[in-house]
């Protein structure tokens, strides 16, 4: 009975602007999971909690929506052969197993060191990892537009060639992405890190997409599109653990649903328009932009740790409005890259039939 | 003159997907207060988010499928080689 008066105060009233405000989010953040495989969550998951929604409740019901979007998606692009099923479904068991350590050790932050504690740690997580992997991203995408070779089919990295050239026997398995066989020793550490990634910061995609193009050497378009395959794994045992205790509002999830699979059906069709490159020129202007939000919030909870000198309540606050806005303006600005480059990919495919029309006409 | 290669657009799917998930969706949110009741006891009720996810996500999602194509968005017609 206790437990049901626990359950009643976890699920907020829904009013209309939520509801409004829910769906455009989960707009925003299916067209930039539907094109890079992951994000949304970043976002989603603070809104809801700006609401009144509790965080564990925020975090659940947010994973409840990512794996049915993630099924969309992923569907959707098998149909354009951009998913490797096997692939995604050996690094989404290696990534749920992620997930459970990555919330075990969170737990334990939060038991050792508080609230302030965890999301220091957190908040450390993403300048730390998105610095190095999104830094690096957004530099391979800047080369290979300064390089005019945007146009060329992508070549692995010598990390990838090597790791698909160690033979490791009773490990090989093949991946039609790779067209190679590697070793399941290879895809296991990568798979638990982004589920670690995935607990820690809800975008296991920020790991796991970097890591299939530069460490498996798996074209952006497969790595993105097969991110998807992860992402519903993942949700899918998530969502469940979660629902064991009661904890998923399904109203939040099935309402940014409903945003999320129009976005995600766009953002699909959009990686059927651009140059591969593009993939890595969204994914890494989105982390990039959302490190500097989350580091914004770094001195406030070194605050209250009393690592740092005590901030007011007044800086605080707008540091983390600042904070917030960037974060809203980083998923914008994906959305906008994304339309802007099928806007264009469009153009060009039709002034090419126009042409073609024309010409055999003449 | 018309091409022999045009599809006709799924206009009548759309509007049925698009019905059903309407539905759905009204039914969530008058029903909310008996749904949230029995998902938030959590242990076997944990089943109840996860069908009602794969209902919805099938339904809408073929309706959000249907909706862009009908829009006249589609994929490039040149699918690109990935490989």
């Amino acid at each position: 009975m206790q437990d049901i008066a626990q359950a009643a105060t976890n699920f907020v009233d829904l009013e209309s602007w939520n509801l409004i405000y829910l769906f455009l989010v989960g707009f925003v953040g299916g067209l930039v999971s539907g094109f890079i495989g992951s994000g949304g969550a970043f976002v989603l998951t603070p809104a809801m909690m700006s609401m009144g929604v509790p965080g564990l409740v925020a975090v659940a019901s947010n994973m409840c929506h990512k794996f049915p979007k993630a099924l969309i998606g992923s569907l959707k692009r098998a149909k354009y052969g951009q998913v490797d099923v096997k692939l995604g479904i050996v690094l989404g068991i290696s990534a749920e197993a992620g997930v459970l350590y990555g919330a075990h050790i969170q737990e334990g932050i939060k038991k050792s060191f508080g609230e302030a504690g965890s999301n220091l740690y957190v908040s450390a997580a993403f300048v730390i990892i998105l610095a190095i992997v999104g830094g690096f991203v957004l530099l391979d995408a800047w080369k290979t537009y300064r390089s005019g070779n945007a146009q060329e089919e992508e070549k692995a990295t010598k990390l990838a060639k090597w790791v698909q050239s160690i033979n490791i026997p009773g490990t090989m398995v093949y991946f039609k992405c790779l067209n190679a066989r590697i070793s399941v020793l290879f895809t296991i550490p990568l798979g638990f890190a982004t589920g670690m990634l995935a607990a820690t910061i809800a975008v296991g995609g920020f790991i796991g997409v970097p890591a299939m193009i530069y460490v498996l050497g798996a074209p952006s378009l497969m790595a993105s599109a097969t991110e998807l395959v992860i992402a519903f794994v993942m949700g899918l045992g998530g969502s469940f653990k979660y629902a064991l205790s009661g904890l998923v509002d399904i109203r939040l999830a099935m309402i940014i649903l409903a945003g999320s699979l129009f976005g995600i059906q766009l953002g699909a069709i959009g990686t059927t328009y651009v140059k591969p490159f593009m993939i890595k020129v969204v994914m890494g202007v989105i982390m990039v932009i959302v490190l500097f939000s989350r580091a914004l919030m770094v001195p406030v909870y070194m605050s209250q740790l009393h690592l740092i000198d005590e901030i007011s309540a007044g800086s605080a606050a707008l540091l983390k409005n600042v904070s917030f806005g960037i974060m809203i303006f980083a998923l914008a600005l994906g959305a906008f890259i994304v339309l802007r480059a099928m806007w264009q990919g469009r153009r060009a495919e039709q002034s090419a039939a126009r042409a073609a029309f024309e010409h055999g006409e003449a | 003159m018309s091409h022999s290669n045009v599809k006709k657009k799924p206009v009548g799917k759309m509007l049925l997907m698009g019905v059903i998930s309407a539905a759905l969706y009204v039914l969530l949110l008058l029903k909310q207060d008996v749904i949230i009741s029995y998902i938030g006891q959590g242990g076997v009720y944990a089943i109840l988010p996860i069908i009602t996810a794969f209902i919805f996500s099938y339904v809408h999602g073929s309706f959000t499928g249907d909706f862009w194509t009908v829009m006249g968005i589609e994929a490039a017609k040149k699918k690109k080689e990935v490989k």
